[in-house]
């Protein structure tokens, strides 16, 4: 009877240490996503600056990061990752979850729709801004202040 | 010992009525006041709506027209949970009604056309500092926006915090009403900034730590600490957390939220990059050239990561 009552609790402290090394790394997965469209936004923010040269191919290579990110994102929210391995998504995200996935599913709508017309440098600076405005109005409701 | 009781008694009761007496609202001044009257400019009005940040605590929840000033954001504290009330040009459950001195009673000294003290949620103690023609210019501003119908309910705050005389002691102790004079020693652009950071702006009040009462821990101005609302942290703008950036980046993350690592800021600075991207260019790179200014400041330390 002991016996079996110890069995049982070390299966439930190792199934639910199991279940929280999962959800880690959920979190782990989308701040890594996240700080990748950070990266994919520095060499076309240096360009709308004047900072770099103007690159298509770089250009391009954000915006499809841009979408595929956009794809990705919203399945890397699932219950029981509100908290955990220090992540800034605000409650919001789950209790808002519709317009949460609609503002990522815009999101990557405009840069796909921007990979079709950025063509050159005066296409780029016309559309390229509003394709990351959605970083801002996302994070404006679903984002803590800087963790 | 039976003798001086009674009279103790008397002393004590004396005490309390003199120190009730002494933290009674104060409105402003006659000559502190004087230019409230004039007529007021729409358009400069507008900057000082923008740079004061009226709509990210103002504007009704919900909807995303920023001209709509219903109030009702609930804003969760250590203290209870503060209802932002409305300020639309509503003549029953806005602030229709106000004169340009009642506007400037409340911005400036906290005190409610009625006479009554308002809990420092409103940031006053930073819009102590305007200008009273800012002041002026702002309500011409207010005037413009259109009627919001529905009163904000009540705030729900723990007590003592909810006796509203109580404030009075808390002014007392942190409420500064010097108002902010142009340093010579600095550029014209510098003191602009100043101005717009600390008497309109009111970063500050975000971004400094706070002590047990709610006042801003003075040493650590602008050095971050915990956010009011719960959850995150706000960065250090001295220059222990500005080090790295230059003027141009300061006034780019003002203009677009993004700071130089790309990296987009979140929760109300969202909705302050909102605010500042309204403003003239000048005037974010004044801000900027005054934040850059600061020396570094240790902030309070960040928690340990869960």
């Amino acid at each position: 009877m002991i016996r079996g009552m110890f069995v049982a609790a070390t299966l439930v402290v190792g199934l639910s240490s199991v279940a929280a090394l999962a959800q880690n790394a959920t979190i782990a997965e989308r701040q890594q996503l996240m700080k990748g469209l950070s990266q994919a936004g520095r060499a076309p923010g240096a360009m709308l600056k004047g900072e770099q040269a103007f690159d298509l191919a770089a250009v391009q290579a954000s915006l499809k990061t841009f979408a595929e990110t956009a794809k990705k994102a919203p399945g890397l929210f699932p219950p029981g990752t509100e908290t955990g391995n220090d992540t800034a998504a605000l409650p919001k995200v789950w209790s808002d979850k519709a317009d949460f996935d609609a503002k990522l599913a815009k999101f990557g709508a405009d840069a796909e729709a921007a990979q079709a017309s950025i063509k050159d440098e005066a296409s780029f600076k016309a559309n390229f801004t509003g394709v990351v405005r959605a970083c801002g109005s996302c994070h404006e409701t679903y984002r803590a202040k800087k963790n | 010992m039976r003798r001086f009781f009674p009279d103790l008694f008397l002393l004590l009761i004396a005490g309390l009525v003199a120190v009730w007496w002494a933290t009674r609202p104060a409105t402003l001044t006659t000559t502190e006041a004087v230019g409230i009257d004039y007529a007021g400019d729409i358009s400069k009005g507008g900057v000082v709506f923008n740079a004061g940040g009226c709509v990210s605590c103002h504007m009704t929840p919900g909807q995303t027209d920023r001209n709509k000033l219903g109030g009702g954001l609930a804003l969760k504290t250590d203290f209870g949970t503060f209802i932002v009330p409305n300020i639309s040009s509503h003549k029953t459950d806005g602030i229709g009604a106000w004169s340009a001195l009642d506007l400037a009673n409340a911005m400036q000294r906290g005190v409610s056309p009625k006479g009554e003290h308002y809990f420092p949620a409103f940031p006053y103690t930073s819009y102590a500092h305007a200008n009273i023609e800012d002041i002026r210019d702002l309500m011409a501003y207010l005037r413009t926006l259109p009627a919001v119908e529905g009163k904000a309910s009540g705030h729900d705050l723990k007590f003592p915090f909810s006796i509203r005389h109580f404030v009075g002691v808390w002014k007392a102790i942190f409420l500064n009403t010097a108002p902010i004079v142009d340093d010579p020693l600095h550029t014209q652009e510098w003191n602009r900034g100043r101005y717009l950071a600390d008497a309109l702006g009111h970063c500050a009040e975000c971004h400094s730590p706070r002590n047990a009462l709610g006042g801003i821990v003075q040493a650590q101005r602008y050095a971050g600490g915990p956010d009011p609302e719960g959850r995150g942290w706000v960065p250090n703008i001295t220059a222990k957390g500005l080090g790295t950036w230059s003027k141009a980046d300061v006034s780019e993350l003002l203009a677009t939220g993004f700071t130089p690592d790309f990296d987009s800021v979140g929760s109300s600075m969202a909705s302050v990059v909102k605010n500042m991207e309204a403003l003239p260019k000048s005037d974010r790179e004044a801000i900027a050239e005054y934040l850059k200014s600061l020396p570094a400041v240790d902030g309070p330390p960040k928690p340990v990561k869960k």
